[in-house]
Protein backbone atom coordinates (compact mmCIF):
# COMPACT_ATOMS: atom_id res chain seq x y z
CA UNK A 1 0.00 0.00 0.00
CA UNK A 2 1.25 3.51 -0.62
CA UNK A 3 1.82 5.29 2.63
CA UNK A 4 0.70 9.06 2.89
CA UNK A 5 1.88 9.42 6.24
CA UNK A 6 3.45 12.72 7.66
CA UNK A 7 4.60 13.28 10.15
CA UNK A 8 1.87 15.99 11.68
CA UNK A 9 -0.21 19.05 10.85
CA UNK A 10 2.72 21.35 10.07
CA UNK A 11 4.05 19.03 7.79
CA UNK A 12 1.18 18.53 5.97
CA UNK A 13 0.35 22.08 5.54
CA UNK A 14 3.74 23.13 4.81
CA UNK A 15 3.27 24.31 0.79
CA UNK A 16 -0.48 25.99 1.42
CA UNK A 17 1.18 29.60 -0.08
CA UNK A 18 -0.60 33.03 0.54
CA UNK A 19 -3.43 33.18 -1.78
CA UNK A 20 -4.82 29.68 -1.77
CA UNK A 21 -7.84 28.26 -1.94
CA UNK A 22 -8.76 25.80 1.02
CA UNK A 23 -12.04 23.43 1.91
CA UNK A 24 -12.20 23.00 5.65
CA UNK A 25 -14.21 20.07 6.87
CA UNK A 26 -17.10 20.32 9.41
CA UNK A 27 -20.16 21.75 10.23
CA UNK A 28 -20.81 24.29 12.88
CA UNK A 29 -17.51 22.95 15.01
CA UNK A 30 -18.17 19.81 14.11
CA UNK A 31 -16.16 17.56 12.88
CA UNK A 32 -13.61 20.64 12.15
CA UNK A 33 -9.93 20.23 11.10
CA UNK A 34 -8.54 21.60 14.48
CA UNK A 35 -4.26 20.71 14.12
CA UNK A 36 -4.45 21.86 10.37
CA UNK A 37 -6.11 24.99 11.92
CA UNK A 38 -3.55 25.53 14.31
CA UNK A 39 -0.88 24.79 11.67
CA UNK A 40 -2.30 27.18 9.40
CA UNK A 41 -1.76 29.58 12.00
CA UNK A 42 1.81 28.91 12.92
CA UNK A 43 2.45 29.00 9.06
CA UNK A 44 1.09 32.49 8.32
CA UNK A 45 -0.33 31.91 5.23
CA UNK A 46 -2.33 35.28 4.00
CA UNK A 47 -5.32 36.33 2.08
CA UNK A 48 -6.76 32.97 1.92
CA UNK A 49 -9.98 31.63 0.16
CA UNK A 50 -11.65 28.99 2.51
CA UNK A 51 -14.50 27.33 0.98
CA UNK A 52 -16.73 25.67 4.55
CA UNK A 53 -20.03 25.72 5.73
CA UNK A 54 -19.29 28.10 8.85
CA UNK A 55 -16.73 29.98 9.75
CA UNK A 56 -16.50 29.17 13.49
CA UNK A 57 -17.09 31.14 16.60
CA UNK A 58 -14.96 33.72 17.78
CA UNK A 59 -12.25 32.23 19.74
CA UNK A 60 -12.37 28.52 18.17
CA UNK A 61 -12.14 27.09 14.45
CA UNK A 62 -11.80 29.23 11.63
CA UNK A 63 -12.74 32.16 14.11
CA UNK A 64 -9.19 32.12 15.25
CA UNK A 65 -8.09 32.48 11.12
CA UNK A 66 -10.48 35.63 10.90
CA UNK A 67 -8.68 37.08 14.07
CA UNK A 68 -5.19 36.79 12.81
CA UNK A 69 -6.57 38.41 9.26
CA UNK A 70 -5.28 35.45 7.44
CA UNK A 71 -8.62 35.34 5.14
CA UNK A 72 -9.54 37.06 2.28
CA UNK A 73 -12.82 35.43 1.57
CA UNK A 74 -14.86 32.58 3.06
CA UNK A 75 -17.63 30.98 0.95
CA UNK A 76 -20.23 29.80 3.58
CA UNK A 77 -23.76 28.43 3.74
CA UNK A 78 -24.51 29.91 7.57
CA UNK A 79 -22.02 32.53 9.75
CA UNK A 80 -24.14 33.47 12.26
CA UNK A 81 -22.35 31.80 15.35
CA UNK A 82 -19.18 34.30 14.68
CA UNK A 83 -19.08 37.85 15.60
CA UNK A 84 -15.95 39.08 14.22
CA UNK A 85 -17.07 37.34 10.80
CA UNK A 86 -20.04 39.93 10.92
CA UNK A 87 -17.60 43.08 11.60
CA UNK A 88 -15.06 42.45 9.46
CA UNK A 89 -17.97 41.53 6.68
CA UNK A 90 -19.84 44.82 7.69
CA UNK A 91 -16.52 47.01 7.53
CA UNK A 92 -15.87 45.59 4.29
CA UNK A 93 -12.35 43.57 5.32
CA UNK A 94 -13.48 40.28 4.34
CA UNK A 95 -15.24 39.42 0.97
CA UNK A 96 -17.88 36.27 1.75
CA UNK A 97 -19.83 34.60 -0.93
CA UNK A 98 -23.01 32.68 0.54
CA UNK A 99 -24.38 30.02 -0.67
CA UNK A 100 -26.97 27.45 -0.41
CA UNK A 101 -25.48 24.39 1.73
CA UNK A 102 -26.95 22.08 -0.27
CA UNK A 103 -25.33 23.47 -3.04
CA UNK A 104 -22.28 24.40 -1.54
CA UNK A 105 -21.89 20.40 -0.69
CA UNK A 106 -23.22 19.64 -4.36
CA UNK A 107 -20.00 21.94 -5.80
CA UNK A 108 -17.52 20.01 -3.58
CA UNK A 109 -18.78 16.72 -5.10
CA UNK A 110 -18.79 17.59 -8.35
CA UNK A 111 -14.80 18.42 -7.68
CA UNK A 112 -14.52 15.10 -6.39
CA UNK A 113 -16.40 13.58 -9.38
CA UNK A 114 -14.88 15.08 -12.40
CA UNK A 115 -17.86 16.91 -13.04
CA UNK A 116 -17.31 20.49 -14.07
CA UNK A 117 -20.94 21.84 -13.25
CA UNK A 118 -24.46 20.73 -11.58
CA UNK A 119 -27.69 21.93 -11.79
CA UNK A 120 -29.68 23.27 -8.72
CA UNK A 121 -33.15 24.42 -7.95
CA UNK A 122 -31.57 25.83 -4.47
CA UNK A 123 -31.42 29.72 -5.31
CA UNK A 124 -34.12 30.49 -8.45
CA UNK A 125 -35.32 33.56 -8.50
CA UNK A 126 -33.16 34.96 -5.62
CA UNK A 127 -30.06 37.24 -5.50
CA UNK A 128 -28.09 33.96 -5.30
CA UNK A 129 -29.59 33.24 -8.81
CA UNK A 130 -27.71 36.64 -10.37
CA UNK A 131 -25.44 36.54 -13.17
CA UNK A 132 -26.20 32.34 -13.46
CA UNK A 133 -27.06 30.43 -16.26
CA UNK A 134 -30.21 28.69 -15.89
CA UNK A 135 -31.84 25.48 -17.64
CA UNK A 136 -35.31 24.34 -17.53
CA UNK A 137 -35.69 20.74 -16.71
CA UNK A 138 -39.10 19.39 -17.06
CA UNK A 139 -40.69 22.48 -16.76
CA UNK A 140 -38.89 23.46 -13.88
CA UNK A 141 -36.15 26.25 -13.32
CA UNK A 142 -32.09 24.91 -12.23
CA UNK A 143 -29.08 27.39 -11.79
CA UNK A 144 -26.03 25.88 -13.06
CA UNK A 145 -23.28 26.10 -10.38
CA UNK A 146 -19.61 25.10 -10.95
CA UNK A 147 -17.39 22.85 -9.07
CA UNK A 148 -15.25 24.16 -6.99
CA UNK A 149 -11.23 24.28 -7.53
CA UNK A 150 -9.28 24.13 -4.14
CA UNK A 151 -6.03 23.87 -3.75
CA UNK A 152 -6.15 22.03 -0.65
CA UNK A 153 -9.15 20.27 1.31
CA UNK A 154 -8.16 20.09 4.75
CA UNK A 155 -10.30 16.90 6.46
CA UNK A 156 -10.88 15.88 10.02
CA UNK A 157 -11.82 11.63 10.42
CA UNK A 158 -12.01 9.68 13.25
CA UNK A 159 -10.16 6.88 11.99
CA UNK A 160 -7.66 6.00 9.04
CA UNK A 161 -5.05 3.90 7.95
CA UNK A 162 -1.47 4.33 6.83
CA UNK A 163 -3.31 4.04 2.61
CA UNK A 164 -5.14 7.28 3.89
CA UNK A 165 -8.59 5.01 4.16
CA UNK A 166 -11.03 7.16 5.85
CA UNK A 167 -13.69 6.58 8.32
CA UNK A 168 -16.06 9.40 10.17
CA UNK A 169 -18.22 9.33 13.55
CA UNK A 170 -21.30 10.00 13.68
CA UNK A 171 -22.49 13.84 12.58
CA UNK A 172 -18.52 14.72 12.63
CA UNK A 173 -19.12 13.53 9.16
CA UNK A 174 -21.01 16.42 7.26
CA UNK A 175 -18.91 18.11 5.06
CA UNK A 176 -15.29 15.76 5.57
CA UNK A 177 -15.71 13.24 3.00
CA UNK A 178 -17.69 15.02 0.37
CA UNK A 179 -14.38 17.40 0.52
CA UNK A 180 -11.78 14.74 0.93
CA UNK A 181 -12.95 14.03 -2.62
CA UNK A 182 -12.17 17.29 -4.08
CA UNK A 183 -9.19 19.37 -3.10
CA UNK A 184 -6.10 19.13 -5.47
CA UNK A 185 -4.08 18.04 -2.35
CA UNK A 186 -6.75 16.77 0.54
CA UNK A 187 -5.08 16.50 4.14
CA UNK A 188 -6.62 14.62 6.76
CA UNK A 189 -6.22 14.37 10.25
CA UNK A 190 -7.59 11.48 12.49
CA UNK A 191 -8.33 10.48 15.74
CA UNK A 192 -6.70 7.51 15.22
CA UNK A 193 -4.34 6.33 12.41
CA UNK A 194 -3.80 2.48 12.33
CA UNK A 195 -1.68 0.36 10.04
CA UNK A 196 -3.62 -0.60 6.41
CA UNK A 197 -5.27 -3.54 6.66
CA UNK A 198 -6.80 -2.80 10.39
CA UNK A 199 -9.84 -1.33 9.05
CA UNK A 200 -12.66 -3.13 7.44
CA UNK A 201 -12.42 -2.26 3.47
CA UNK A 202 -16.29 -2.43 3.95
CA UNK A 203 -16.65 0.63 6.19
CA UNK A 204 -14.45 2.31 4.69
CA UNK A 205 -16.34 6.11 3.68
CA UNK A 206 -13.44 7.72 1.92
CA UNK A 207 -11.17 5.53 0.19
CA UNK A 208 -7.07 6.52 0.26
CA UNK A 209 -7.21 7.20 -3.40
CA UNK A 210 -8.62 10.65 -2.22
CA UNK A 211 -5.67 11.08 0.28
CA UNK A 212 -2.87 12.74 0.17
CA UNK A 213 -1.23 13.21 3.20
CA UNK A 214 -2.51 12.21 6.56
CA UNK A 215 -1.43 12.49 10.53
CA UNK A 216 -2.53 11.42 13.88
CA UNK A 217 -3.99 14.52 15.33
CA UNK A 218 -3.44 15.69 18.88
CA UNK A 219 -5.09 17.66 21.77
CA UNK A 220 -8.54 17.50 20.50
CA UNK A 221 -10.38 19.89 22.09
CA UNK A 222 -14.00 18.90 20.39
CA UNK A 223 -15.59 22.11 21.76
CA UNK A 224 -19.26 21.90 21.90
CA UNK A 225 -21.23 24.68 20.52
CA UNK A 226 -24.58 24.52 22.34
CA UNK A 227 -24.62 22.31 24.83
CA UNK A 228 -27.90 20.75 25.16
CA UNK A 229 -29.72 17.85 27.78
CA UNK A 230 -32.41 16.79 29.52
CA UNK A 231 -32.81 15.54 32.96
CA UNK A 232 -32.56 11.87 33.75
CA UNK A 233 -36.56 10.51 33.89
CA UNK A 234 -37.12 9.10 37.42
CA UNK B 1 -53.92 34.16 20.58
CA UNK B 2 -51.25 31.34 20.47
CA UNK B 3 -47.78 31.46 22.33
CA UNK B 4 -44.87 29.43 20.22
CA UNK B 5 -45.71 26.13 21.94
CA UNK B 6 -49.00 26.61 20.66
CA UNK B 7 -47.86 27.37 16.92
CA UNK B 8 -45.95 24.07 17.26
CA UNK B 9 -48.60 21.93 18.73
CA UNK B 10 -51.41 22.92 15.69
CA UNK B 11 -48.34 21.94 12.55
CA UNK B 12 -47.98 18.95 14.66
CA UNK B 13 -50.93 17.76 13.37
CA UNK B 14 -50.30 18.28 10.02
CA UNK B 15 -47.48 15.84 10.30
CA UNK B 16 -48.81 11.74 9.16
CA UNK B 17 -47.63 8.46 10.21
CA UNK B 18 -44.52 7.32 7.73
CA UNK B 19 -43.82 11.06 7.34
CA UNK B 20 -39.77 12.15 7.00
CA UNK B 21 -39.54 15.20 8.15
CA UNK B 22 -36.85 18.01 8.00
CA UNK B 23 -37.95 20.86 11.25
CA UNK B 24 -36.39 23.73 11.17
CA UNK B 25 -34.57 26.57 14.06
CA UNK B 26 -36.69 28.07 16.50
CA UNK B 27 -40.84 27.35 16.53
CA UNK B 28 -40.12 24.14 13.98
CA UNK B 29 -37.89 22.47 16.53
CA UNK B 30 -40.73 22.13 19.41
CA UNK B 31 -43.06 20.55 16.81
CA UNK B 32 -41.02 17.77 17.48
CA UNK B 33 -42.36 17.27 21.24
CA UNK B 34 -46.12 17.46 19.91
CA UNK B 35 -45.84 14.45 17.72
CA UNK B 36 -48.35 12.03 18.50
CA UNK B 37 -46.39 9.03 20.03
CA UNK B 38 -48.54 6.29 18.13
CA UNK B 39 -47.07 7.89 14.24
CA UNK B 40 -43.83 6.06 13.21
CA UNK B 41 -42.45 9.93 12.01
CA UNK B 42 -38.28 10.38 11.21
CA UNK B 43 -37.02 13.59 11.66
CA UNK B 44 -33.72 14.50 9.21
CA UNK B 45 -31.14 17.18 10.53
CA UNK B 46 -29.85 18.04 7.28
CA UNK B 47 -26.06 17.82 8.82
CA UNK B 48 -26.58 14.47 8.10
CA UNK B 49 -29.00 12.09 10.44
CA UNK B 50 -31.89 10.98 9.93
CA UNK B 51 -33.87 9.82 13.14
CA UNK B 52 -33.25 12.59 15.14
CA UNK B 53 -33.70 11.75 18.82
CA UNK B 54 -34.28 14.15 21.83
CA UNK B 55 -31.43 15.93 23.81
CA UNK B 56 -28.95 13.79 25.56
CA UNK B 57 -29.41 13.01 29.38
CA UNK B 58 -26.88 15.15 31.08
CA UNK B 59 -22.97 13.84 31.21
CA UNK B 60 -24.03 11.80 28.17
CA UNK B 61 -23.60 14.80 25.70
CA UNK B 62 -21.35 13.62 22.24
CA UNK B 63 -19.32 16.72 20.42
CA UNK B 64 -19.42 14.56 17.25
CA UNK B 65 -23.34 13.98 18.18
CA UNK B 66 -25.52 17.45 16.83
CA UNK B 67 -28.43 18.53 15.23
CA UNK B 68 -28.55 21.15 12.03
CA UNK B 69 -29.38 24.05 15.16
CA UNK B 70 -25.61 22.59 16.43
CA UNK B 71 -27.64 21.12 19.64
CA UNK B 72 -26.09 18.05 20.94
CA UNK B 73 -28.87 15.01 20.29
CA UNK B 74 -29.13 11.68 20.23
CA UNK B 75 -29.78 8.94 17.51
CA UNK B 76 -32.89 6.20 17.54
CA UNK B 77 -32.67 2.86 16.50
CA UNK B 78 -33.07 2.51 13.09
CA UNK B 79 -31.23 5.94 12.56
CA UNK B 80 -28.69 6.29 10.26
CA UNK B 81 -25.91 9.30 9.17
CA UNK B 82 -24.67 10.30 5.91
CA UNK B 83 -22.47 13.24 4.28
CA UNK B 84 -23.77 16.52 3.38
CA UNK B 85 -24.28 15.64 -0.08
CA UNK B 86 -25.98 13.08 0.58
CA UNK B 87 -28.32 14.60 2.86
CA UNK B 88 -29.22 17.63 0.35
CA UNK B 89 -29.65 14.82 -2.39
CA UNK B 90 -32.67 13.34 -0.57
CA UNK B 91 -33.97 16.71 0.04
CA UNK B 92 -33.85 18.04 -4.01
CA UNK B 93 -35.51 13.98 -4.58
CA UNK B 94 -38.06 14.82 -2.24
CA UNK B 95 -37.54 12.17 -0.02
CA UNK B 96 -38.62 14.04 2.88
CA UNK B 97 -42.46 14.31 3.20
CA UNK B 98 -42.33 17.56 4.89
CA UNK B 99 -40.79 20.77 5.68
CA UNK B 100 -41.36 23.31 8.75
CA UNK B 101 -39.13 26.34 9.06
CA UNK B 102 -39.58 29.89 10.02
CA UNK B 103 -39.89 33.38 8.28
CA UNK B 104 -39.28 36.86 8.15
CA UNK B 105 -41.95 37.61 5.66
CA UNK B 106 -44.34 35.26 3.33
CA UNK B 107 -45.79 36.31 0.56
CA UNK B 108 -49.23 35.68 -1.46
CA UNK B 109 -47.76 34.16 -3.96
CA UNK B 110 -45.80 32.04 -1.62
CA UNK B 111 -42.50 33.30 -1.65
CA UNK B 112 -40.59 33.92 1.56
CA UNK B 113 -37.62 35.78 3.05
CA UNK B 114 -35.94 34.24 6.55
CA UNK B 115 -32.34 34.60 5.95
CA UNK B 116 -31.11 38.15 5.34
CA UNK B 117 -31.54 41.70 6.28
CA UNK B 118 -29.36 43.90 4.17
CA UNK B 119 -26.86 46.11 5.87
CA UNK B 120 -28.51 44.42 9.22
CA UNK B 121 -28.38 40.73 9.92
CA UNK B 122 -25.63 38.85 8.10
CA UNK B 123 -26.02 35.15 8.61
CA UNK B 124 -26.54 32.96 5.95
CA UNK B 125 -29.36 30.52 4.58
CA UNK B 126 -27.89 27.34 5.63
CA UNK B 127 -30.00 24.78 3.96
CA UNK B 128 -33.04 26.74 3.71
CA UNK B 129 -33.08 27.61 -0.25
CA UNK B 130 -32.27 24.12 -1.25
CA UNK B 131 -35.27 22.92 1.39
CA UNK B 132 -37.83 25.56 -0.07
CA UNK B 133 -36.58 25.19 -3.82
CA UNK B 134 -37.46 21.40 -3.35
CA UNK B 135 -39.90 20.39 -0.46
CA UNK B 136 -43.00 18.92 -1.57
CA UNK B 137 -44.63 20.23 1.17
CA UNK B 138 -43.55 23.75 3.59
CA UNK B 139 -45.15 24.54 6.37
CA UNK B 140 -44.02 28.07 7.86
CA UNK B 141 -44.01 28.40 11.09
CA UNK B 142 -43.82 32.06 12.45
CA UNK B 143 -45.22 35.12 14.21
CA UNK B 144 -48.37 36.91 12.08
CA UNK B 145 -46.48 40.48 13.30
CA UNK B 146 -43.24 41.59 13.47
CA UNK B 147 -41.67 43.44 16.50
CA UNK B 148 -42.66 47.13 14.82
CA UNK B 149 -46.36 45.63 14.27
CA UNK B 150 -46.03 44.63 10.88
CA UNK B 151 -47.71 42.19 9.23
CA UNK B 152 -45.56 39.89 7.89
CA UNK B 153 -47.85 38.09 5.34
CA UNK B 154 -47.70 40.62 2.75
CA UNK B 155 -48.93 40.78 -0.91
CA UNK B 156 -44.39 40.81 -1.83
CA UNK B 157 -41.16 40.16 0.03
CA UNK B 158 -39.42 43.55 0.87
CA UNK B 159 -36.30 41.11 2.13
CA UNK B 160 -34.11 39.18 -0.22
CA UNK B 161 -36.04 36.24 -1.16
CA UNK B 162 -35.28 32.81 0.18
CA UNK B 163 -37.54 30.98 -2.66
CA UNK B 164 -39.94 31.80 -5.08
CA UNK B 165 -43.73 30.16 -5.22
CA UNK B 166 -42.96 27.76 -2.83
CA UNK B 167 -44.65 27.90 0.53
CA UNK B 168 -47.94 25.90 1.09
CA UNK B 169 -49.59 26.80 4.21
CA UNK B 170 -48.59 29.48 7.23
CA UNK B 171 -49.49 28.79 11.20
CA UNK B 172 -49.15 32.30 13.25
CA UNK B 173 -50.29 32.79 16.36
CA UNK B 174 -53.73 34.00 14.62
CA UNK B 175 -54.59 31.68 12.21
CA UNK B 176 -54.21 28.52 9.63
CA UNK B 177 -53.49 29.64 6.14
CA UNK B 178 -53.76 27.55 3.08
CA UNK B 179 -51.29 29.76 0.31
CA UNK B 180 -53.86 29.05 -3.28
CA UNK B 181 -52.60 28.44 -6.16
CA UNK B 182 -53.51 31.10 -7.96
CA UNK B 183 -52.44 33.66 -5.65
CA UNK B 184 -53.57 34.98 -1.82
CA UNK B 185 -53.83 33.87 1.27
CA UNK B 186 -56.85 31.66 2.33
CA UNK B 187 -57.66 31.32 6.28
CA UNK B 188 -58.67 27.68 7.24
CA UNK B 189 -58.65 28.37 11.22
CA UNK B 190 -58.71 30.72 13.47
CA UNK B 191 -56.68 30.59 17.51
CA UNK B 192 -59.00 30.46 19.96
CA UNK B 193 -60.77 33.80 20.82
CA UNK B 194 -59.39 35.08 17.49
CA UNK B 195 -61.78 36.89 15.36
CA UNK B 196 -61.98 37.18 11.11
CA UNK B 197 -61.88 40.85 11.66
CA UNK B 198 -58.78 40.51 13.84
CA UNK B 199 -56.79 38.58 11.49
CA UNK B 200 -57.65 40.62 8.29
CA UNK B 201 -56.31 43.69 9.91
CA UNK B 202 -53.17 41.66 10.84
CA UNK B 203 -52.60 40.26 7.03
CA UNK B 204 -51.12 42.69 4.56
CA UNK B 205 -51.56 39.88 1.56
CA UNK B 206 -54.88 39.63 0.11
CA UNK B 207 -57.05 37.37 2.45
CA UNK B 208 -59.80 35.02 1.42
CA UNK B 209 -61.83 34.38 4.85
CA UNK B 210 -65.98 32.89 4.78
CA UNK B 211 -67.70 34.55 7.26
CA UNK B 212 -67.87 30.96 9.33
CA UNK B 213 -63.93 29.95 9.92
CA UNK B 214 -63.53 26.98 12.49
CA UNK B 215 -61.38 27.70 15.57
CA UNK B 216 -58.52 25.44 15.86
CA UNK B 217 -58.46 22.28 17.60
CA UNK B 218 -55.61 21.72 19.74
CA UNK B 219 -55.17 18.24 21.03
Amino acid sequence: MINKVVSGADEAIRDIEDGMTLMLGGFGLCGIPENCINALIRKGAKELTCISNNAGVDDFGIGLLLQTRQVKKMISSYVGENSEFERQLLSGELEVELIPQGTLATRCMAAGYGMPAIFTPAGVGTEVAEGKETRIFNGKEYLMEYAFDADFALVKAWKGDTAGNLIFRSTSRNFNPVMATAGRITVAEVEHLVEAGELDPDQIHTPGVFVHRIFQGTDYEKRIEKRTVRQKES
Amino acid sequence: MLDKEGIARRIAKEIQDGYYVNLGIGIPTLVANYIPSNLEVVLQSENGLLGMGPFPIEGEEDADLINAGKQTITTLPGSSIFDSAMSFGMIRSQKIDLTILGAMEVSENGDIANWKIPGKMVKGMGGAMDLVASAKNIIVAMQHINKAGESKLLPKCTLPLTGVNCIKKVVTELAVLDILPEGGFKLIERAPGVGVDYIKAATLGKLFAADDVPEMQLN
